[in-house]
């Protein structure tokens, strides 16, 4: 369809536009000033939107660029998808949030954009060299971002903890993949494959891998690499921290399951291990410890980890039903954590924005609506049944039992019921609490919107289930050829 | 038709109930009214039907449970003891309904009480039609549920509310005894239909089983289970406490159900059943003392009650003891002609006693009334009719069934029947001292009552005072009418195979041919007891508080019910209230709440403080978190694999 691009880069199409796309933002924003942030905002939008075209324009079949270093396959665009989707949310989220926050200036969509550039790459990385190089452009874009708010001191703070402990995870990553390559004489994802394939045993290998997973697990924030999450959810500006929660963490986890399936598919059972330690891990911290918080955005950062957690339950099964179950999962996740960050957004009484579960008191009387969405979403995470959240649970633990992982599955349904605790305490809080300080109107429409629209997604998913499920379908059939 | 019978009240009280609401008070009695007279029309044919020499049959209205060799069916069967119960039931429950018109006016839920009124007939009806055990049992249960929702009606009193826990729960005893008799049947003759029992028994009749240790003849065991289930129903001594405290209901609902149909179940039962209870003399002997006993127990303490209704329904419970040891002596005609003259005076008697009631603003203390009789003078006239039958004066219905009985009892011959005979003669007497005693203190003398109440005094309404006239008619002439064709030379062709006399039981046929002293000395006795009530209440109206001076212990005795309920609350409602309590605050409370949910909850939020506390802040910290983490996993593979 692109004859006027070499065809040696077609497969790697929308990360090259998307790139390109922020660098011009980048050049107009320096000669037009901050003024012009609103317009840079919806054009970033509008960049993202093309992009899922592209995206989605590709063809199924596999394509690979840059010398085989690249790969476009169904798992690649059903993720890209939802990484665009969840930058898209978040930037439309954060255009009239800056401008209230005064901190509206030109360059934050365009880390959006470079950051998008790189979850992409991650996405699509077929060698250790694209893994670090994407994993690298999204992490420096996210530092920045996350001290987005130079004067204020949690902003700042929170982005000086990021990169300290994200170049502490870069180090471990690398060092885990020269250990790798020390042993597979390779790069390459197929090589290593190869390789181990022939020499499973391989201990230097599998040292490698522990440490790759370390570094790939401090992007997800699965526990014990997850201490970072609570601190910079809560520093960094709520806009932003609803991008972390979303896509970053599509991006990372596809890439965690592109490593493990890909290059270290021979060595399931050693992996699996670790992931279902980790698994637990989350999801028992990630229940156990947001009980205590009083603060929505801390809150948030530990039901991330429990997600996460269930989310690792369908890789550890290390089947394709798994990888499909986490597929599903994600993306009713970036549903309901955009519409919960976007109802946090809406937080603001006398045009200060709030954070304090306090603060949401009595909010079903002064606010029903918003009180209604902000409740559909908790019941979803909780996993009541008939909401969406209900059913990426499932599906992962339905994974797990057919693996046989009995315990794993048994210790995600009790990790659950406590989770359920802390997301139905919000709607106890906002529905038989007395009433506090009435919000003030909705920051701006596309809020609303937004809000509306993932409500909607996900208190309806029971009707039209079939697309998703089926693409997560497709997707997943890609990694496991054969 | 037969059909028809029973399932029109069901109707009536499925529209009055779902619908009450919807069309309207007015609408609901006419329609439940209207359903259970035709009902009654009908029932009337049916018997009709039988005395002109119908053969009985069944009507299959459907399948219900079907599984192995076990097979109910639901149907009803048409012979000379259901028509006979038919009629009882549709005509007295018909005049109930009739009479609530006026009665229940002035109450708030008047759709509910006919829409449950009818509901108990339907019961009652599906109990006395079935033809098999299970079905029994159904009915058995409904007149129970029926029952308990009547005795709460008023369900904002707190004794209503009681007195129906208590008939339930009591009842329970029984069922359970019932239930149990029921599944022995089933085991014993692998059938539950009455037709294939029946034709079973004489096979296993004298065999016995060994269980716990004891031989036990197994149509014994059988019957004294069955029979267990009859004394809850009919209040016999040991399970009667409930029936005083049931008064609790509306006196439309004392007179249906706890005076003329549902309490007369058991004796139903044991007649319906009369060719598995023939097969045991030691279940008939028990059935005969339980009888008598009740019989004379029950007048004692009528004696001295001063609740108008509960003098009323002690008396049914003495009368239902006539009844039990007429059927223990296989005088089961006589039981079943008592039962039917009773339905008629007995129910004619509470309705009675309601119209005192509503007359007197709600009183229903007899020491707070006296000297009313000018005023309601068509209600007296029926409390003098009543009484009349009740006490057996001649030729009123009473007196021709329970001379009958006692007769019989003379004429079984055996030990039994001699203390059911003696029992029931003093118990005759009694009967007739409290009926008058009760007229006496509620009509005549000064009156007691307030100077408003007596002011309102009022005669009740013709759709209260109709009702009783038709059951009036019924308690004087039921006895003279019914009594060839039910115990005279015409009742076995009547009967037919309905009911079961052994060849060498013969108390019955004997009972007509006793010395005349014997025919004599229930009617004595009984002009006996109405002497002594005149003298005692209108010739000396002192003596009888001076007596219960003198003889404070006797009286306090009586008037305390034996300390039946004082026993049963010692013996059983204590320990299980202990139990409970034990269970609730130790087992419950501290051991399953307590390592259960408040201990699970006490130790989330335990872990959740040191969760939260790992928290630090320090980045130094978080560092170390992640390379301890590493180092673990890198040594569980170095190690540990």
């Amino acid at each position: 369809m692109t004859s006027w691009v070499p065809a040696e880069f077609t497969a790697a199409l929308p990360e090259i536009f998307v790139a390109l796309a922020a660098m011009a933002l980048l050049l107009i924003g320096a000669f037009r000033g901050d003024s012009q942030t609103r317009t840079s905002g919806w054009f970033a939008v509008a960049v993202l939107i093309v992009a899922g075209g592209l995206v989605a324009g590709t063809a199924a079949s596999p394509g690979s660029a840059f010398g085989g270093m690249f790969v476009a396959d169904a798992f690649a665009r059903f993720t890209k998808i939802l990484v665009l989707t969840g930058t898209a949310l978040a930037v439309i989220l954060s255009i009239s949030y800056i401008e209230r926050e005064d901190m509206a200036r030109f360059e934050y969509p365009v880390l959006f954009l470079f950051a998008t550039v790189g979850m992409m790459m991650m996405i699509s990385a077929n060698d250790l060299i694209a893994l670090y190089v994407g994993l690298e452009l999204q992490s420096l874009a996210l530092y920045v971002a996350a001290a987005f708010r130079r004067d204020s001191l949690r902003s700042s703070e929170a982005g000086l903890k990021y990169f300290v402990l994200g170049a502490l995870a870069s180090g471990m990553l690398l060092y885990g993949a020269s250990l790798v390559y020390g042993f597979a004489g390779t790069t390459s994802f197929a090589g290593i494959a190869k390789s181990l394939g022939a020499n499973p045993g391989n201990i230097g290998a599998l040292v490698g891998l522990v440490f790759i997973m370390a570094g790939l697990a401090f992007k997800i924030s699965a526990v014990p690499f997850h201490m970072w999450t609570p601190d910079v959810y809560e520093g960094a500006p709520t806009s932003v921290t609803a991008f972390f929660a979303v896509a970053p963490k599509v991006a990372a986890l596809s890439l965690f399951v592109r490593v493990l399936v890909g290059p270290f598919g021979s060595i399931v059972a050693q992996w699996q291990q670790i992931i279902v330690a980790i698994a637990i891990l989350s999801m028992v911290l990630g229940a156990f410890a947001a009980i205590k918080q009083t603060n929505i955005k801390r809150l948030m950062a530990y039901s991330s980890i429990g997600n996460v957690g269930y989310m690792l339950v369908g890789l550890a099964a290390g089947t394709e039903a798994g990888v499909r179950g986490m597929l599903i999962y994600l993306a009713i996740y970036l549903a309901m954590t955009v519409g919960t960050f976007a109802c946090i957004l809406a937080m603001r009484v006398h045009g200060r924005a709030v954070e304090g579960l306090d603060d949401l008191k009595g909010l079903g009387r002064n606010r029903p609506a918003l009180a209604l969405v902000l409740a559909v979403f908790m019941f979803s995470m909780a996993g009541i049944p008939p909401l969406a959240g209900f059913f990426g649970k499932y599906f992962v633990f339905l994974a797990a039992v057919q693996a046989g992982m009995f315990a794993l599955a048994v210790i995600g349904v009790l990790a659950s019921v406590v989770a359920a605790f802390y997301y139905l305490r919000i709607v106890k809080i906002m529905y038989f609490d007395e009433p506090a300080d009435a919000f003030d109107r909705l920051p701006g429409r596309e809020v609303g919107v937004v809000m509306t629209v993932t409500g909607l997604f996900i208190a309806l998913f029971l009707i039209i289930p079939g697309p998703m499920l089926h693409a997560a379908a497709v997707a997943a059939k890609s990694l496991f050829p054969g | 038709m037969y059909s028809a019978i029973v399932f029109l009240p069901l109707l009536g009280a499925a529209i009055a109930g779902l619908f009450g609401r919807l069309i309207g008070d007015r609408a609901s009695q006419w329609v439940t009214t209207g359903l259970l007279l035709i009902s009654a029309v009908l029932a009337c044919v049916g018997f009709a039907r039988v005395v002109l020499g119908g053969a009985p049959f069944d009507v299959e209205v459907m399948r219900w449970i079907v599984s192995g060799t076990f097979e109910v069916s639901w149907a009803l069967r048409f012979d000379a003891l259901s028509a006979v119960m038919c009629v009882v039931v549709t005509v007295v429950s018909g005049m109930v309904h009739a009479y609530s018109w006026g009665y229940m006016s002035h109450d708030k839920s008047i759709a509910r009480f006919f829409s449950y009124l009818s509901l108990f007939t339907f019961f009652m009806l599906m109990l006395v039609t079935s033809n098999n055990f299970v079905q029994m049992f159904f009915g058995w249960e409904g007149v129970g549920l029926a029952s308990y929702l009547l005795i709460g009606f008023w369900y904002d009193r707190p004794s209503a509310n009681a007195a129906a826990i208590k008939a339930f729960l009591v009842n329970r005893v029984g069922d359970f005894g019932f239930a149990l008799g029921i599944l022995g049947t089933f085991m014993v003759f692998n059938a539950v239909a009455f037709d294939t029992v029946f034709a079973g028994v004489p096979g296993v009749a004298g065999k016995t089983v060994h269980f716990l240790g004891l031989s036990v003849e197994v149509m014994t065991l059988l019957c004294l289970l069955l029979f267990v289930g009859a004394m809850g129903k009919s209040a016999q001594l040991g399970l009667h406490t409930w029936l005083p405290d049931a008064m609790e209901g509306p006196t439309p609902v004392s007179a249906l159900i706890h005076a003329a149909t549902m309490v007369t179940a058991g004796v139903f039962m044991v007649c319906r059943l009369s060719p598995m209870f023939e097969y045991s003399q030691t279940a008939l002997t028990v059935v005969t003392v339980v009888g008598a006993l009740t019989a004379f127990f029950a007048a004692t303490v009528g004696l001295v009650q001063n609740d108008i209704k509960r003098v009323i329904a002690y008396s049914t419970c003495s009368q239902l003891g006539y009844m039990f040891f007429a059927a223990g002596v296989s005088a089961y005609s006589a039981a079943m002609f008592h039962l039917t003259t009773h339905a008629f005076f007995k129910a004619l008697l509470f309705l009675g006693a309601g119209s005192v009631i509503h007359a007197m603003s709600g009183e229903q203390d007899m020491r707070k009334m006296g000297g009313i009789w000018r005023k309601i003078p068509v209600t007296y006239t029926f409390m003098w009719i009543g009484s009349l039958a009740l006490a057996g004066v001649p030729f009123f219905a009473g007196y021709f069934s329970k001379d009958l009985i006692i007769e019989a009892a003379f004429a079984s011959k055996t030990g039994v029947g001699q203390f059911a005979f003696w029992m029931g003669t003093i118990a005759a007497a009694l009967t007739a001292f409290y009926s008058w005693r009760l007229l006496f203190m509620t009509f005549h003398g000064e009156s007691r009552a307030d100077h408003d109440v007596l002011h309102h005094v009022h005669e009740s309404p013709v759709s209260m005072t109709a009702p009783m006239a038709l059951l009036a008619v019924g308690a004087v002439f039921s006895g003279v009418a019914l009594a060839g064709l039910f115990t005279g030379e015409a009742s076995s062709a009547f009967w037919g195979k309905a009911i079961y006399v052994a060849a060498n039981h013969t108390a019955l046929k004997d009972a007509h041919h006793v010395a005349l002293w014997l025919k004599v000395l229930p009617i004595a006795v009984a002009f006996a007891g109405i002497l002594a009530a005149w003298y005692m209440y209108i010739r000396k109206p002192n003596l009888p508080a001076a007596m219960a001076a003198e003889f404070s212990d006797v009286h306090s005795f009586l008037y305390n019910k034996w300390y039946f309920d004082e026993l049963y609350d010692v013996l059983f409602v204590r320990p299980a209230k202990w139990l409970g309590r034990v269970l609730w605050q130790g087992g419950d409370g501290r051991i399953i709440d307590g390592f259960g949910p408040n201990g699970l909850a006490a130790l989330t939020l335990d872990v959740a403080r040191r969760a939260a506390r790992l928290q630090s802040g320090y980045l130094y910290h978080y560092a170390f978190a992640m390379l301890i983490g590493v180092a673990l996993f890198v040594s569980y593979y170095l190690f540990v694999r």
